[in-house]
């Protein structure tokens, strides 16, 4: 386990499972240096918090977030949460780690010494880092300013439940909530001009056209071949250009351009939309983060243990925790539920210190760029810093992995009886299992499709909203169509959806609201 | 740099105004549930808190998902033992999308049930919704613990009003015994002899002379040990403590007496339910200890434990007098009027046997009322009699019989009841009496 033999060995900082303050100090000191000197770790400050298990139920409930405002889901979400805790049905987490600036982690008051060991290493540095460093977070997150926002949300939304009335504020709520999945910018982060900006820019490309006005122009002859698009086209295709639609992000536009909401309601649907943005980059990199975390604390603790920071006692509860952590069942298992990101994380994190400090043949194949380098740090930093789930998976799942876990792919087209095996961990099967597997971390292709098309304003305001359909699949009609009602509810005209198959272009259904 | 904040002393129940929306959100289905459980509780622990289990729809969070069947998916998964590329394994016969668990609903209505607790005060206020007390009188039965202050030795803070002067004085006295403070006598001694000196009046004293310097370095350092000894310091300051004790300590009994015969049905049983409960939920703000008692009658009366009394059910003629002949036995078993504070409720659709009402009333008058706290009579009603029966002149034999007890006696309370709301006004006069 140890890179090198410690020379001298000190004497561990705590036996037993008590633990103090003081004692909290003397391990994060301890841990620091390690990840400083040893893994250079770039981290944001830490504030480590400590709080009891009501708290961190809590914390479930709002997001993980340590202020948010109020909303019945909220209170539903504590309700579940504390029944299951209290029916002893689920344990809690040992932490919880926000990203932000300073770099907020919770511990649970009942963690023993040596979890919290664990505990801070996972989150305070390994979390952290990989907050600060990797680039969805960097391009897409404001870590400085997230507590700030989310200050602010909650005294917004009070302020509008004292002066609209709850019923008013929560009919806004409930609906956006609805669309939060698509609240957000996937490729890239549009500036947010205000009011008075898009005012400005639009005065001048007016001026612009006037000035560049050139009657020459109407003169030059048409291609006779193509029909002239008639008045009605081009009014249709300027306003969308216009609106700039095709338009993802469905809570942006009604924002922008719902007809009739006001201006408090329009904030609202900006909150939740900024919430929906702050935490698709977590949705991105769950494998990579917890791998990440975990990797780091693997690495920290034994590093403490060779010091003989830690004793033996605490080394074993600590490696207990540990392989519960990444404790992964097998697909037969009734425990199973999907892979464990945990465990494919820590997995792949060791499997590249592997690759680049004693390669196979394979490997030196597959990665020719990393593998036999001997520099895992600076590897592994590079991967935390540049990748997601998606293309992390795509670029370092090795074969050799593969066959460890035994991974392999179904299939299931909807109408047969039974499901296939696609592929397994052999030489024809590597690259289609890393290819599905890197799929399967892609929020992009597991979130519906679904994009307004068209508002005419001027004529009978319907919103026209295409869902593109991927492999047949349908959406939960039940779930649509209420979810339909509240976009109807925050556009106030009517709603209309088609369902298009991809591939054909064929319309599968037609829905309105 | 410090890194940690303890935030295990932070103010709990952040989610509380959380809770509340989502409480109010779901108000109808929980009430749906309250009113059911009532139905199922034994009187005595209506109030505990409650887990409910409410259909998910009015809590449903929709968003565009795909749906969990149809078109094609792939999935990776992990520890594979025996198949090979090109394997097909049989769906499972139940249905349902693959790797999902129990995702499934049952009835196919997607109205999975959501289940969570209602704490104690949470389950009375729906239960007190239907019967629209007054808001101050929902509180006071919300709070178990009626207290009063009581003397509880003494504490070294409080308020100037609560001061124990004795005991701050024997605390100084000692104090000042302890640690030599010089008494006024001593220090007028003193002084007496130096103005002796000075006046030159004592000639017996006329070697002492040479003293006066001393004398006068004495009288200082008095003086001193006195400022520097106060005469009470804050050292001393003891006050009266008192702390909440819980009240009333005595016993009560409240009999529910019930016509289960054939006319009562489940809807008059439930109002009758709700009305028992009230008052014992009125009683145990004011007793420590409350025995139920359950009576039912038709033309016999006996004593039964409450599923009987609610639940099963008997054919008969309905003879009233029987069952308040039957509490009278009880009350000389086993609850003698010296030792507990008796009440009695009796629910009933208003039907006696011919001739018996008189009986009734005249047993009430004669040996029941006096040894009773409290007697309340709800006679209920179908809800479109309730109109027909407005005025209360107007009745049948026993409740015209009742009335005449009624008018005797201030606390005999009767009425007549067709909705949970109805039920209140009996006790209202029993919630307004004033704590004795």
């Amino acid at each position: 386990m140890s890179e090198a033999p410690a020379l001298k060995r000190a004497r561990p900082l705590f036996e037993g499972t008590e633990w103090t303050f003081d004692l909290l100090q003397q391990l994060y000191d301890a841990i620091e240096t390690v990840a400083r000197d040893d893994l250079g770790l770039d981290t944001y400050p830490n504030q480590v918090e400590v709080i009891s298990s009501e708290q961190m139920l809590d914390a479930y409930a709002s997001l993980g977030m340590p202020i948010l405002y109020r909303h019945w889901s909220f209170g539903k979400r504590f309700a579940r949460d504390q029944r299951l805790y209290q029916k002893g049905l689920t344990g809690l987490a040992y932490e919880i780690v926000i990203n932000s600036n300073p770099c907020i982690s919770y511990n649970m008051e009942d963690n023993s010494a040596a979890l919290h060991t664990l505990v801070m290493a996972h989150a305070a540095f390994g979390h952290n880092h990989f907050f600060k460093n990797n680039y969805l977070f960097q391009e897409w997150t404001d870590a400085d300013s997230i507590l700030d926002f989310l200050d602010y949300a909650r005294r917004f939304v009070a302020a509008c439940e004292e002066r609209h009335g709850l019923l008013e504020v929560e009919a806004v709520l409930d609906a956006a909530h609805s669309l939060m999945d698509h609240g957000i910018f996937r490729y890239s982060r549009r500036p947010e001009p205000t009011v008075k900006e898009l005012q400005e820019r639009r005065r001048r490309i007016a001026e612009e056209q006037e000035r560049s006005y050139n009657d020459l122009w109407r003169t030059v002859p048409r291609d006779p071949s193509r029909p002239e698009p008639t008045r009605a086209e081009i009014e249709a295709k300027e306003r969308r250009q216009a609106l700039h639609l095709p338009e993802e992000n469905i809570l942006y536009f009604l924002e922008m351009h719902s007809p009739i909401l006001k201006d408090w309601q329009r904030e609202l649907l900006a909150i939740v939309r900024q919430l929906a943005q702050y935490f698709y980059p977590q949705r991105q990199t769950k494998v990579m983060n917890e791998g990440c975390a975990t990797f780091v604390h693997h690495h920290i603790v034994n590093a403490l243990y060779d010091k003989g920071l830690l004793s033996d006692g605490a080394m074993l509860e600590i490696l207990h925790s540990h392989s519960n952590v990444v404790f992964q069942p097998e697909f037969d298992d009734p425990r199973y539920s999907g892979l464990n990101p945990y465990t494919l994380g820590f997995n792949m994190m060791q499997d590249i210190k592997r690759i680049v400090t004693d390669p196979a043949d394979e490997d030196r194949e597959w990665f020719p760029t990393i593998a036999g380098t001997g520099d895992w740090r600076a590897a592994l930093k590079d991967a935390w810093q540049n990748y997601r789930d998606e293309s992390f998976i795509q670029q370092f799942l090795s074969p050799r992995l593969i066959r460890e876990m035994r991974l392999f792919v179904l299939t299931d087209q909807g109408d047969e009886p039974f499901y296939r095996v696609a592929d397994i961990h052999d030489d024809r099967g590597y690259r289609h299992v890393r290819q599905s597997l890197a799929g399967t971390y892609d929020p992009g292709m597991a979130d519906p499709d679904i994009q307004v098309i068209d508002a005419d304003m001027k004529g009978d305001r319907v919103l026209r909203v295409r869902h593109t359909i991927r492999d047949g699949i349908p959406l939960d009609e039940n779930d649509r169509d209420m979810t339909l009602q509240h976009l109807q509810t925050l556009w106030g005209y009517d709603v209309s959806m088609v369902g298009v198959d991809r591939e054909s272009g064929e319309t599968v259904y037609e829905t309105e609201a | 740099m410090r890194h940690f904040i303890d935030r295990r002393l932070n103010p709990k129940d952040k989610n509380l105004g959380n809770r509340q929306r989502f409480i109010r959100r779901a108000r109808d289905q929980i009430r749906h549930v309250i009113n059911d459980s009532i139905k199922n509780r034994k009187i005595a622990d209506v109030d505990s808190g409650e887990t409910v289990d409410i259909p998910t729809r009015p809590v449903h969070e929709p968003h565009f998902r795909h749906g969990s069947n149809g078109g094609f998916r792939k999935g990776v998964l992990g520890g594979n033992k025996e198949f090979t590329a090109g394997d097909r394994i049989r769906k499972p016969q139940s249905g349902g999308g693959k790797g999902r668990g129990k995702e499934g609903s049952d009835n196919g209505d997607g109205d999975d049930s959501f289940q969570f607790a209602l704490t104690r005060d949470e389950f009375l206020d729906l239960f007190f919704e239907d019967l629209e007390l007054p808001d101050l009188l929902k509180k006071e039965l919300q709070d178990l613990e009626a207290t009063k202050l009581q003397r509880a030795g003494y504490t070294t803070a409080g308020t100037p009003t609560r001061l124990a002067i004795r005991r701050t004085m024997r605390n100084s006295l000692g104090r000042r015994l302890v640690l030599h403070r010089p008494h006024e006598e001593e220090l007028e001694e003193v002084q007496d002899l130096i103005d002796r000196i000075e006046s030159g009046g004592d000639p017996e004293s006329d070697e002492d002379h040479p003293d006066l310097e001393a004398l006068r370095a004495r009288v200082d350092q008095l003086n001193r040990r006195r400022k520097l000894v106060a005469f009470i310091d804050p050292l001393d300051i003891r006050y009266r403590n008192y702390q909440p004790r819980p009240v009333p300590n005595s016993k009560a009994v409240m009999f529910c007496l019930m016509d289960v015969s054939g006319s009562m049905g489940e809807r008059e049983k439930d109002l009758a339910k709700r009305f028992f409960i009230l008052l014992h939920l009125f009683l145990r703000r004011r007793y420590e200890r409350i025995d139920l008692v359950f009576i039912r009658h038709t033309h016999q009366a006996s004593v039964v434990d409450e599923d009987t009394f609610f639940y099963s059910r008997e054919t008969g003629g309905t003879v009233v007098s029987t069952a308040i002949n039957e509490m009278l036995s009880e009350i000389e078993r086993n609850y003698s009027p010296t030792e507990w504070n008796i009440y009695a409720a009796q629910a009933s659709d208003g039907e006696n046997f011919a001739g018996d009402s008189e009986f009734c009333s005249d047993l009430l008058r004669d040996q029941v009322m006096p040894i009773l706290q409290y007697y309340a009579y709800v006679e209920i009603l179908d809800e479109r009699e309730i109109e027909l029966f407005a005025n209360p002149q107007v009745g049948a034999a026993l409740w015209r019989s009742y009335r005449g007890v009624a008018a005797e006696h201030e606390n005999f309370a009767m009425k007549r009841v067709g909705r949970p709301s109805d039920i209140y006004p009996v006790f209202r006069e029993l919630f307004a009496k004033k704590e004795a």
